[in-house]
């Protein structure tokens, strides 16, 4: 990092100093909404906003790389799992009244506490650098890049330690789990969205079938895709899931027209017959 | 202020390629598709082939009403179309059309990072429409959106990695600046890995389990109409450029080709980025769709091992032509 030797003052701020703290203050009440909304799924959508104003941040110090990780990671992930598990068991529309901890006070000095310790340390290790804007790119992906493969390898490798033993934890948990209880995990399940399919193909007239005949013949068909697709590539992955759930399902994309997504009433759906017909 | 002008420009440019792109490519669809299943598609709006039938989709939808069910979550209802189709035009800034400096909208140094994190975002949209509906199809197709995105963003990064490590760099014109002609059978099992996993996540059949129309009625969808709905579809349409575009940049060589690539290059850009295009297409008219679980075993048990061992093998060539 690019230690500027000339005093900084605050009373002149340039531009990038204002983006940066309005940046700062729009994350701040994102953050602040996200913890008092009612709205379980409107405190996750707000988490969005102080995640992405933290991207932003981290781009006004010219952190480019650390920026998109931020993006990718907790915004495109982190978040879309949060939303994943919310819509799974309880999403509401509307308030949720039971949605304050008692634990509200405690959790309050906990983040005050947390909050003041990461501001002392941040402060006290960082009182005199200033980030040169104008020269070269200080957080540019070679940069970073280097000072972390060359002077922090050890926290490096300690965090991927650290991450590979709670996905170790996650497996085993998930395995008691399963040895507990004879009907099936709902975690698992989840895991790999096997559970949102199972109602919705009793709706469906075709998928009925299948469904009476019970989740054996589903197995089967789910090990049978798994040699094909060890062996082949996708398509016959695919080829293998239309015996499964549907040559008569086949037949129907068959039918199907190309305006097909955009047809919202019968009458144009005749029309587009007719067209096929044609 | 001619920086300015030069900025501007460019913006207007990706902008223009947003919006006729996409309509480009909706049409191509009606076309090959009604071809692909013996039958001519739309004929007579515009004379020529039905040329104008996207104009005329296009009143269509602007004339339906804008109807907001009266359970669902009003604001995120109807935030969540912006959310789904701005992010396609924020990667369509960072994709290299030619060589040089000129021939993007914008340089980014990251750039390979910021196309994917961008385009993980606009899952988020479906995500949104799919819950704020208050309707247990949309539900259920924002879930299967959720649960698509976290299992085939992997690969996709994984495989976008072995190609950066191949470079050197994660800037796409630095990418297409070290591109030589054997990279293609190299990373080949990359690109194949790659272009599945953004049709997954782009949700195009035969991964359109979260939208499977004859299923959930168009999942996350289900409850839009008029230009919500249209801006969706536009999203859909955009995501096929960005992909099509990206699977170019990374692993076709882009702006290189058997000739030519100095001042038409971008020719070869556009030609790569447009067969893949019709690929797309093509897949649609010819794979039924993947049932939830196969989608997810299809990522875990084959793209996830594949994009690690093309990493292993991008690593192994590296470390001996060095």
């Amino acid at each position: 990092m690019t230690l500027a030797q000339e005093a900084h003052g605050f009373l002149s701020p340039t531009g990038v100093e204002i983006a940066f703290l309005l940046v700062g203050l729009l994350t701040f009440g994102a953050a602040i909404v996200t913890v008092t909304t009612k709205q379980l799924v409107h405190a996750a959508l707000w988490l969005v906003v102080a995640l992405g104003g933290l991207a932003v941040e981290y781009l006004l110090l010219t952190a480019e790389f650390i920026a998109w990780v931020q993006v990718l990671i907790y915004v495109g992930s982190v978040v879309v799992l949060l939303l994943f598990g919310l819509m799974l068991t309880r999403a509401p529309i509307g308030r949720s009244p039971d949605a304050d901890s008692g634990n509200r006070w405690a959790a309050l000095v906990v983040a005050l506490a947390a909050a003041a310790a990461l501001v002392w340390v941040v402060v006290d290790a960082f009182r005199t650098t200033w980030v040169d804007l104008d020269g070269p790119a200080a957080g540019s992906t070679e940069a970073t890049g280097a000072s972390l493969f060359q002077n922090w390898v050890l926290p490096f490798e300690a965090l991927s330690v650290l991450l590979l033993a709670a996905l170790v934890g996650a497996i085993v948990l998930s395995r008691k789990a399963k040895a507990e209880s004879s009907s099936p995990p709902v975690n698992s399940r989840a895991v790999t969205g096997g559970s949102p399919s199972v109602p919705d193909s009793r709706n469906h007239p075709i998928g009925r079938k299948g469904a009476v005949s019970g989740t054996g013949s589903a197995r089967e068909t789910e090990a049978a895709s798994g040699t094909a697709a060890t062996g082949g590539t996708a398509a016959t992955t695919g080829t293998e899931s239309a015996k499964g759930i549907g040559s008569a399902q086949r037949a129907e994309a068959a039918t199907e027209t190309e305006s097909a997504k955009e047809i919202q009433t019968p009458k144009e759906t005749d029309s587009a017959e007719q067209e096929g017909a044609r | 202020m001619n920086d300015a002008l030069d900025v501007a420009l460019r913006l207007l440019v990706v902008f223009v390629v947003f919006l006729t792109f996409p309509l480009i490519i909706g049409q191509t669809e009606h076309k090959v598709m009604a071809h692909m299943q013996g039958r001519l598609g739309p004929m007579y709006a515009g004379g020529f082939h039905g040329w104008a039938q996207l104009v005329a989709d296009g009143v269509k939808f602007a004339q339906k009403e804008d109807v907001v069910p009266a359970g669902a979550d009003r604001r995120v209802f109807q935030l969540a179309p912006a959310v789904a189709l701005l992010p396609y035009l924020l990667v369509l800034l960072a994709i290299p059309i030619g060589p040089g400096e000129g021939a993007v909208g914008e340089v980014v140094d990251a750039g390979v990072f910021f196309v994917l994190a961008v385009m993980g975002v606009g899952v988020l949209g479906s995500l949104m429409a799919g819950w704020a509906s208050a309707n247990k199809f949309s539900l259920l197709g924002g879930l299967r959106t959720a649960a698509q995105l976290l299992a085939y963003e992997l690969p996709m990064l994984l495989t976008a990695a072995s190609v950066a490590m191949a470079a050197g760099t994660v800037s796409l014109p630095g990418i297409l600046d070290a591109f030589q002609w054997w990279w293609l059978p190299w990373q080949i099992v990359g690109a194949i890995v790659f272009f599945v996993a953004g049709l997954a996540e782009l949700q195009r059949p035969p991964f359109d389990m979260p939208v499977a129309d004859s299923e959930i009625i168009f999942g996350a969808y289900t409850e839009y109409t008029g230009l919500r709905f249209a801006l969706f579809l536009l999203a859909e349409y955009a995501g096929i450029v960005v992909l099509c575009g990206l699977t170019t940049v990374l692993f076709l060589g882009g702006w290189h080709g058997p000739w030519g690539a100095d001042g038409l290059g971008w020719v070869w850009t556009l030609l790569k980025t447009a067969v893949l295009a019709f690929v797309v297409i093509w897949l649609r008219v010819t794979y039924p769709r993947l049932r939830e679980d196969q989608l997810q075993k299809l990522s875990w048990t084959l793209l996830v091992p594949l994009s690690l061992a093309q990493i292993a093998l991008t690593g192994i060539v590296k470390v001996v032509i060095q």
